[in-house]
């Protein structure tokens, strides 16, 4: 069963095509890729699928369900509970909040208690609460960062940083898991360890997970599957060793000369 | 459960306090000048602590607030100086005054909806900008507003409000706000301040908090506008301007967006501020204008920022300045050694 | 009074008020476009502008025309000292902030001019520079001399910022700028010189709406900037914020519904029309007549 699959989505910003007739398909529990040069509109294409952008055209669709198509669009909310969750580029935690509450934060969906007890703080406001916490810490558990529970998440380090934020995405309890970049700005050695949370999540969670990367090593490394976007086109597709070969994908990322040299 | 009887022994302890305090007030032990002065400052901390959800909660910007305050005081105050309008007659005295101030505060709070719905959808200046103009619109309204007075306003209105009712609905206020931020509910508003599109990623809706959170700041600031019609006993287009929604906003940033005991500290020492003050009326606003200038610059999370005042706080300050304290003097061993 | 005559009466009057309401939404627009914040106190600049140009022609015996460029000058610097001191510092604080500071500036304007000695509390007349003259250009439709000129400055102005701004070097980098600062940096613009040239610019506007305003009704007080200031902005968003020509049509079309409410029989509701107006647009397209969708860069 096809996880997610996008027939001719399109967006223009003004006069300007950033994403044009992007169809991929991500079948159940695949890790794959998408790359392409700075500005080829990886990022635009994620913002369409998690209902940031509305797509000028085409249509979206998650589990067999539309997430978005001619007549209608979910909120980017209503995305999420319907189990995609995503990382972005430029992190983006709730900085002034504690570690622990950046976790909370994503379990809000389940929450059933309404206003009321909210105000009152009653017994089913004292046991959802607690339920929450501990689902929180043992989620914090499982990235290692239970001991940093109280710390502001602006004071984390950047690499754990990035994993509260894999962390907190995941918190949501997605199907799918959209990651922007997560490698940016990692040494050899923290990204190694990225890898191995990453292949880690995916069987934890049973995870299909869509990633864009410009570490080359980490996408040939982990994902099964590759699509290349270059100026909001889908260029080629394929596995890492005929991604590798093509020479359009090459010509993309070297320029016309050295490909036909 | 232990948690939870302390914080209601608190609340106890609290009113008793209250009570003892309008006990004094009537035995004249406490003189009228100081009990109406105090009373005034029970009204603010509601006005205060209601604006800091929506200002320093929600990170949204209200500039309306009294305008919301208006809309309870007339309510409020079309219902107990009319014996059978909208409630019936039955309900006299302090009872119609208390059912008056929740319909006052469901009034200001529906009416929060209508004026929250569009303009928070956006992008937060626009709610500046709207809640402005929709003080303007409910001051020109009234204004025209025959069966309230017109220009000279509402008067004779009993004096329901003594120190007690506002000292209790202030409390109740501040537990109700309280509660709702360590909520769910609450986190989800906080998030929202933090970083929108993030919170609606996490499955936050975010316009519907913002605004749940406009409603029930709304809600308070009515309940607040009847206390003070019902103590000064008249209501007129003045009495709820843009100045007043402006010293509110002060008082927020003064004690720290998002600080809710910093929200209270700070109504409690301008309104005394602006009563030991009052030879210098003229200056007035231009202290507080030039004061809400400088936190912005300098302090642009408030004065105290978002914590909360508590002991643990106090403690770890004062580590941290020890701490200071020991590491100058150690530098300046280290110095001198050299 | 026919109804053609009686709506061609409202047309002129709400043209001419709305000219006012065009020069201060340019302001606005202008300033909003290019660091994205509303600046409350446009409205007090617009105040002081009016006072600049009264004093100029009381106690400096000035003619009109330059008692409102002096005014234009005197604003064009307390806009650039606005935005240096109070905006500059803020420029990468959360919003809220900035826009704070700004009513703190609008409400410090206002009462720096209700304390002093020259301005207080009380309403002055503006003298009357131009011997008053009416024009009936058609049976029971007239038009004032005041009212001409208004309209022919405020063209004027309105032409020259269109220069400016489409044909200058300057207007580039404010185009440029309101785009992408940091773009424009790296292709050498001055960001900090647009800035402030755009706030000299905005604010010079508003000086001369506030002197026109305070020559067509005759009265220069405190208090005169915030009605305009929030119209003039309901005006700016009408026509889409942070478009220019959105503005000029914004501004137009409230003093024209301005006037069509009071002629109806509203004069009472009349300064609620506009905020009447803003919720509606907002509900029904928030982004202005002219705008477009703008998406916040994620």
């Amino acid at each position: 069963m096809a996880v997610l699959e996008t027939t001719n989505l399109t967006i223009r910003f003004g006069g300007l095509t950033a994403v044009s007739k992007f169809n991929i398909a991500l079948e159940e529990g695949e890790l794959v890729g998408l790359i392409g040069p700075n500005g080829a509109g990886k990022t635009t294409a994620f913002n369409m699928l998690t209902g940031v952008y509305q797509p000028s055209e085409g249509t979206i669709a998650f589990c067999d369900a539309p997430l978005c198509s001619a007549t209608k669009a979910l909120q980017p909310f209503q995305i999420t509970r319907r189990g995609i969750a995503r990382t972005f580029q430029n992190i983006r935690l709730f900085k002034e909040l504690s570690v622990l509450d950046n976790v909370k934060i994503a379990y809000h969906q389940n929450v059933k208690y309404g206003l009321l007890p909210a105000f009152l703080h009653t017994a089913q406001y004292q046991t959802e609460e607690v339920e929450i916490e501990e689902k929180a810490l043992e989620f914090l558990k499982i990235f290692s960062l239970d001991t940093k529970k109280a710390e502001k998440a602006k004071n984390l380090p950047y690499g754990e940083q990035r994993r509260l934020e894999i962390a907190r995405a995941l918190a949501t309890n997605p199907k799918l898991l959209l990651l922007d970049e997560p490698a940016a700005g990692m040494n050899p050695q923290e990204t190694q360890q990225l890898m191995e949370l990453i292949n880690f999540i995916r069987k934890q969670f049973s995870l299909t997970i869509l990633l864009i990367e410009h570490d080359m090593a980490l996408v040939m490394g982990v994902c099964e599957r590759i699509y290349v976007l270059d100026y909001g086109k889908i260029i080629a597709h394929g596995t890492p060793a005929e991604i590798r070969r093509n020479p359009k994908v090459i010509e993309a990322y070297l320029g016309e000369e050295v490909a036909h040299a | 459960m232990a948690k939870r009887f302390s914080a209601i022994l608190q609340l106890v302890l609290l009113l008793a306090v209250g009570y003892a305090i309008q006990m004094a007030m009537d035995a004249e032990l406490i003189n009228r000048y100081y009990a109406h002065v105090m009373t005034i400052m029970a009204i603010f901390v509601v006005g205060a602590v209601s604006l800091n959800l929506i200002n320093g909660i929600c990170g949204q910007f209200s500039l309306g607030h009294a305008g919301f305050m208006a809309v309870g005081a007339y309510t409020a105050a079309i219902i107990t100086k009319n014996p059978d309008l909208i409630l019936p007659a039955i309900f006299t005295g302090n009872i119609r005054f208390i059912l008056a101030t929740l319909l006052g505060g469901m009034m200001a709070a529906l009416v929060g909806f209508m004026v929250g719905l569009p303009s928070l959808r956006l992008r937060g200046d626009y709610l500046a900008i709207v809640t402005l103009g929709f003080g303007e619109i409910i001051r020109i309204l009234l204004l025209n507003w025959d069966f309230v007075g017109g220009a000279s306003g509402y008067f004779g209105l009993a004096r329901h409000t003594n120190f007690f009712a506002a000292f209790l609905l202030s409390i109740i206020t501040i537990t109700i706000i309280r509660n709702f931020i360590q909520s769910s509910h609450g986190r989800a508003c906080i998030s929202i301040r933090e970083d929108e599109i993030a919170a609606e990623t996490m499955g936050v809706p975010t316009t519907r908090y913002k605004v749940i959170a406009f409603v029930i700041a709304s809600f308070f600031a009515g309940t607040a506008g009847s206390m003070m019609a019902h103590l000064t006993q008249m209501v007129t287009p003045a009495s709820f301007t843009f100045i007043l929604s402006i010293e509110l906003l002060l008082m927020v940033v003064l004690g720290g967006l998002g600080s809710i005991s910093g929200s209270i500290g700070a109504a409690i020492f301008l309104t005394y501020a602006a009563e030991a003050l009052r030879a210098f009326r003229a200056y007035r606003m231009i202290l507080y204008s030039l004061l809400l200038i400088f936190i912005m610059l300098f302090r642009p999370k408030g004065l105290l920022g978002n914590q909360e005042l508590s002991l643990s706080l106090l403690r770890e300050s004062f580590k941290n300045l020890r701490a200071r304290w020991r590491r100058k003097k150690k530098d300046g061993i280290t110095a001198a050694a050299e | 009074m026919t109804i053609t005559q009686q709506i061609l009466q409202q047309l002129i009057n709400g043209i001419s008020l709305g000219s006012v309401y065009a020069l201060m939404a340019l302001g606005y627009t202008m300033v909003y476009g290019i660091i994205k914040l509303i600046n409350f106190a446009h409205g007090e600049v617009f105040m002081i502008g009016a006072f600049v140009g009264f004093f100029s022609i009381t106690k400096l015996d000035m003619g009109f025309f330059p008692a409102m460029f002096t005014a234009m000058i005197f604003c064009a610097i307390l806009g650039v000292l606005m935005e240096r001191l109070a905006y500059k510092p803020l420029r990468n604080a959360h919003r809220v902030a900035a826009l704070m500071t700004a009513v703190g500036l609008s409400m410090l304007f206002q009462n720096l001019a209700l304390a002093h000695s020259w301005i207080g509390a009380s309403a002055k007349g503006f003298p009357q520079v131009f011997p008053l003259r009416k024009f009936e250009l058609m049976e029971n439709v007239t038009i004032s001399s005041d009212r001409i000129l208004m309209l022919v400055i405020a063209i004027f102005l309105m032409i020259a910022l269109q220069f400016i701004v489409h044909k200058t070097l300057m207007g580039k980098a404010m185009r440029a700028v309101s785009l992408d600062k940091d773009a424009a940096r790296l292709m050498g613009i001055n960001v900090d010189k647009t800035i402030s040239f755009t706030f000299a610019l905005g604010s010079s506007l508003a000086a001369a709406a506030g002197v026109l305003f305070a020559l067509n009704y005759g009265i220069v007080v405190y208090q005169m900037g915030l009605l305009p200031g929030l119209k003039a902005f309901v005006a700016a968003v009408l026509g889409g914020i942070g478009i220019i020509p959105g503005a000029m049509v914004g501004g137009l079309l409230l003093g024209v519904t301005e006037s069509a409410v009071s002629a109806a029989g509203g004069s009472m509701f009349r300064d609620a029309v506009a905020f009447a107006a803003l919720i509606i647009m907002l509900l029904v397209k928030p982004t202005g007549l002219f705008g477009k969708n703008v998406r916040e860069k994620v």
